[in-house]
């Protein structure tokens, strides 16, 4: 802990992704794609040498809320669903922290399901890692917001009946002013998109799909699957076309109507060239292609991956403190004691005098 | 006018020529009033009332006000349940109550007079609008005749004025349109009682400028009636008999003061203490009556190191405080009793956590919606134990509104001092209710700087300090600190993650006894009255000002009575066994249905007695002087 404080020969210490971890043991179940997310969140924190002194860690209640418990920086496991308002707290009580969230689908989506809307409209600088697995763990397999209608589960022994709804469309239309999807396994994917959240002004939300080994096995295997996962996902890159398949020959365009439809690239009859394909553009201020491609799904259409949105628009502790140093204009000064102005506050109205 | 039941009546008719040559006019002097000023929601009696409380107080007499409205904001025009009310007690001594019963109803329509008349005193002065007495206002008030005509008003001194055609000559060459002009006709009832009370009028006209100040040509009508008002009580036959009415300056003790409502002086308490905490002060809300006032008074004082936040639920409100307190600010959340109930899961959380909270319950009548403009005190239990596993917090109440200034320092203090949540409990009686304040001395407040550990050799996260038991705050950001903390099972020194019995069995008793440790806080218990008697009064909250007067008026009868008044209701003071048994009875009386008394009797196997009322109104003095009296034997 101590080559954290003070590096030798005063040189600046380099952390290491040993430095991130706890001394807490990790209780997740074996196999538990949580353990992959916290290896790579531990990587990238060391490749940015993120100050695990100026970082906090805040989560609610289900699995992947128990992260903070694993990481050597400051942490906050709350109570369920409420992550985002202590989060929201904490930044106004604290702007200069790096303030990262962890959640999951029932935590986030579900019971907490007012505040995470309320945190993408305010746009409170915080990185949210919201890990969905479509199903409760920790309670033991119940279905959750994100699970498929007709989901079998202890609660619903005769299928779920209500139709799950996309977080990150959800995200998009409660203003969102950064939404990326990643998935656990694949790790050169998941880092590049920590670091773009890592990077972002404002609420960063990176829906990560991760396998529940337990009650949710191979979830999204029909996506993620090595062997096919280049085929039914949209890699998507800023600037560039929206271009997939394992020999990068099919494309996404958009109809008249606004629908998406597949097509061949190439110079054929029934074929578009690559230049007629559109370019993903995150900062897209109707955010209409972002909100469409978040629903995405296989087996119509390719799921979407990577970044989806990012703008730039005021943050929330940012405009409180603003205004701060506006009314602070002109304001009696605190003094020594730090209470002029209290005095101040105290005679304000009509006063008088007893004697 | 005559003050309080059984007090001494000091209502005497003074001549003039005893008096300074600048009032030639006729006056009486009194020792005390109470009016109430009453009529339709959009009739503006609350705003009536308001400046009349603010002459009053610059005039220098001890006042205390109980403003009283429905919860709809302009429930059906005309009807009883539309009807708001403004009552103030005035008096040239300390006064603690808004008085039991009015001596001077100001009433502006049938319906004001058949929701207020049956409380005025008998013989008192009855000031009516007789224009608003109209057929189909009398039939919306449920009056089959005008009771103006029959023996319905013949007890009391009636004056009737047509103030609706007055204000509507007053402004007969203003330009203003009828309904416009209507709706100034409150400053004429506001005009009247300046001249009944002698409050000089020049200040009225800067108020009524300020307020208006973007709309002159309202600003210059409302002065216009207002004058119109005063004259009237001058010129008008009617009042050249009895002539104004004097209360004298109150003798109260040397200093600066200033009006304040409860939810105001919460508030300032609030801001004060995080500066002589040396914090931050983060406070999160979500609107609710009767709480929101503190949300607004905090939102403006962003100069003052203040930082607000209106939530999307309740809570998120508590839950931003929680996670401000562990950023090393003062995090406070406030509601009343169905917000609070929303709240439990996080104060929970916090007791865990062991940080800083302070949480504050304005409390209303209930269960759920209940009463929202109305006062209780049923959320006592709550308070104590609305909370799942052994979850203490310390519980401190208010006992005046602008006791709640010092209340809620205290409640910040001890938040700070033994890192627990501690709730607040004040009422919609002290929040909207006022009373001169005598404003601290530069000084007089000892500050209580919050101490954060930096010294990263050997922490323990749950490390607890020998006296108070309580843990270091440490503030994300300090170098080497780093540490998790959570809402599961801790253990008892490094803070990780334990579900070992003995550990948690350990961490249940140490958070009890940590709050118990705050009875170190808690000042000797201070006896209104011998320590020993026939009758205790064990009071808490805003029973105060009423009980104590009963207590006054029992013991001047000779009856030996006493009361003491809890300001900490978890921890209790030890010694409150040992001085109930030195009473034959001990009464507990509380605007709910029993709960202090039950705790009493659990704690201390004392045979206490509940004294309950759940109308959404005070106490009465006289309800309290008729249940001691029950209970009590006189001697001489």
């Amino acid at each position: 802990m101590n080559s954290r404080i003070s590096g030798q020969d005063g040189r600046l210490p380099v952390l290491t992704k040993k430095d991130y971890q706890s001394d807490e043991d990790v209780r997740w179940c074996p196999g538990c794609g949580d353990y992959a997310i916290l290896a790579q969140v531990q990587k990238v924190f060391a490749e940015l040498q993120l100050d695990p002194d100026k970082t906090v860690f805040v989560s609610g209640i289900g699995c992947s809320s128990r992260f903070p418990y694993y990481m050597n920086t400051y942490g906050l496991h709350g109570i369920h669903g409420r992550a985002p308002a202590i989060a929201t707290g904490l930044k106004i009580a604290r702007p200069d922290l790096d303030v990262w969230m962890v959640t999951g689908d029932g935590d986030g989506l579900s019971i907490g399901g007012n505040h995470f809307i309320h945190l993408l409209r305010r746009n409170v600088g915080l990185k949210v890692l919201l890990f969905n697995n479509r199903i409760y763990g920790l309670t033991k397999g119940q279905y959750s917001p994100t699970s498929e209608v007709g989901k079998k589960s202890p609660s619903t022994p005769f299928g779920s009946p209500d139709e799950p709804f996309n977080p990150l469309a959800v995200a998009i239309g409660a203003g969102a002013s950064f939404v990326a999807r990643t998935v656990d396994t694949d790790v050169g994917h998941l880092q590049g998109v920590l670091k773009r959240a890592a990077a972002h002004q404002g609420t960063a939300l990176v829906e990560i799909l991760q396998n529940c080994n337990v009650f949710n096995d191979l979830t999204f295997e029909a996506i993620t699957g090595r062997e096919h996962r280049a085929d039914r996902q949209l890699l998507l890159e800023p600037g560039q076309p929206l271009v997939f398949g394992k020999n990068r020959d099919r494309g996404i365009r958009f109809r008249n109507d606004g629908a998406p439809e597949i097509v061949k690239i190439g110079d054929g009859a029934d074929e578009v060239p690559l230049s007629a394909l559109p370019v993903h553009d995150e900062a897209d201020a109707a955010a209409r292609h972002a909100f469409t491609m978040a629903q995405f799904d296989y087996p119509e259409l390719p799921v979407a991956m990577g970044v989806l949105r990012a703008v730039e628009r005021p943050v929330f502790e940012t405009v409180l403190r603003a205004q701060e140093v506006t009314a602070r204009k002109g304001a009696p000064k605190p003094n020594g004691d730090g209470q002029r102005d209290l005095e101040a506050l105290w005679n304000q109205g009509d006063v008088w005098d007893a004697d | 006018m005559e003050t309080q039941v059984g007090e001494s009546q000091v209502s005497q008719a003074s001549d003039a020529q005893n008096q300074s040559a600048r009032t030639e006019r006729p006056f009486r002097e009194v020792e005390s009033v109470v009016i109430r000023f009453c009529g339709d929601s959009g009739d503006g009696m609350q705003l009536t009332g308001t400046e009349f409380t603010r002459a009053t107080a610059l005039a220098g007499n001890d006042l205390s006000t109980m403003p009283d409205f429905p919860a709809e904001i302009r429930a059906p025009a005309g009807t009883p349940a539309g009807v708001s009310g403004y009552q103030l007690q005035f008096s040239s001594r300390e006064i603690g109550t808004p008085g039991d019963q009015p001596d001077v109803l100001v009433a502006m329509n049938p319906a004001a007079l058949k929701a207020n008349l049956a409380d005025l005193l008998a013989g008192g002065s009855l000031i009516v609008n007789t224009g608003a007495f109209t057929k189909p206002n009398l039939t919306k008030a449920g009056y089959d005749a005008n009771p103006l005509e029959d023996d319905t008003v013949a007890a009391y001194k009636v004056y009737k004025i047509d103030i609706t055609r007055l204000t509507k000559l007053a402004l007969a060459s203003s330009g203003l349109d009828n309904k416009t002009a209507d709706r100034c006709k409150n400053f004429f009832a506001l005009g009247l009682a300046f001249w009944m009370f002698e409050r000089p009028v020049e200040s009225e006209l800067d108020a009524i400028r300020a307020k208006f100040g973007k709309k002159p040509i309202l600003a210059e009508a409302n002065i216009t009636v207002f004058k119109a008002g005063y004259h009237y009580g001058e010129t008008a036959e009617v009042f050249a008999e009895t002539g104004s009415v004097r209360v004298r300056k109150a003798p109260l003790p040397t200093g600066r003061y200033r009006n304040i409502m409860g939810n105001a002086a919460t508030a300032l308490g609030l801001v004060t203490a995080a500066r002589l905490a040396k914090l931050d002060l983060v406070y999160a809300g979500y609107p609710i009556t009767p709480a929101s006032s503190i949300l607004h008074e905090l939102a403006g004082l962003r100069a003052h190191g203040v930082t607000t936040f209106q939530a999307e639920d309740e809570i998120a409100a508590a839950c931003a405080a929680v996670g401000a307190s562990f950023g090393g600010a003062l995090g406070v959340t406030g509601s009343s009793g169905p917000g609070i109930a929303l709240k439990g899961e996080t104060i929970g959380l916090a007791v865990s956590l062991e940080l800083p909270l302070v949480i504050v319950n304005v409390q209303r009548g209930g269960p759920s919606t209940g009463l929202p403009t109305k006062t209780e005190q049923a959320d006592l239990m709550q308070a104590l134990y609305g909370r799942n596993g052994e979850c203490p917090v310390p519980v401190i109440a208010a006992c005046t509104p602008a006791d709640c200034f010092y209340a809620a320092i205290e409640a910040a203090r001890v938040a700070i001092k033994y890192m627990t949540p501690v709730m607040l409990l004040t009422d919609g009686y002290l929040a909207n209710g006022s009373e001169p304040w005598q404003l601290p001395r530069p000084g007089e407040i000892a500050p209580f700087p919050a101490v954060f550990r930096d010294d990263p050799e050997d922490y323990k996260v749950y490390r607890r300090d020998e006296t108070t038991l309580a843990r270091a705050w440490v503030r994300p950001g300090t170098p080497g600190l780093a540490h998790r903390i959570g809402g599961i099972e801790k253990d008892a020194l490094t803070g990780n993650v334990s579900y070992d019995p003995d550990n948690h069995d350990w961490m249940c008793r140490i958070r009890a006894a940590k709050v118990e440790r705050v009875q170190n806080e808690v000042p000797a218990l201070k006896v209104n009255g011998p320590d020993e008697g026939e009758l205790l009064l064990v009071g808490w909250g805003s029973t105060y000002g009423a009980i104590n007067a009963a207590v006054a008026q029992a013991r001047a009868e000779g009856r030996r009575v006493s009361s003491v008044h809890l300001r900490w209701l978890n921890p209790l003071d030890g010694k409150l066994g040992e001085l109930m048994r030195r009473f034959t009875r001990v009464l507990v009386p509380e605007m709910n249905l029993g709960q202090l008394v039950q705790i009493l009797r659990a704690r201390f196997l004392v045979d206490a007695e509940p004294l309950t009322k759940v109308m959404g109104q005070p106490f009465k003095i006289a309800e309290l002087c008729r249940a001691i009296e029950k209970r009590t034997t006189v001697r001489n």
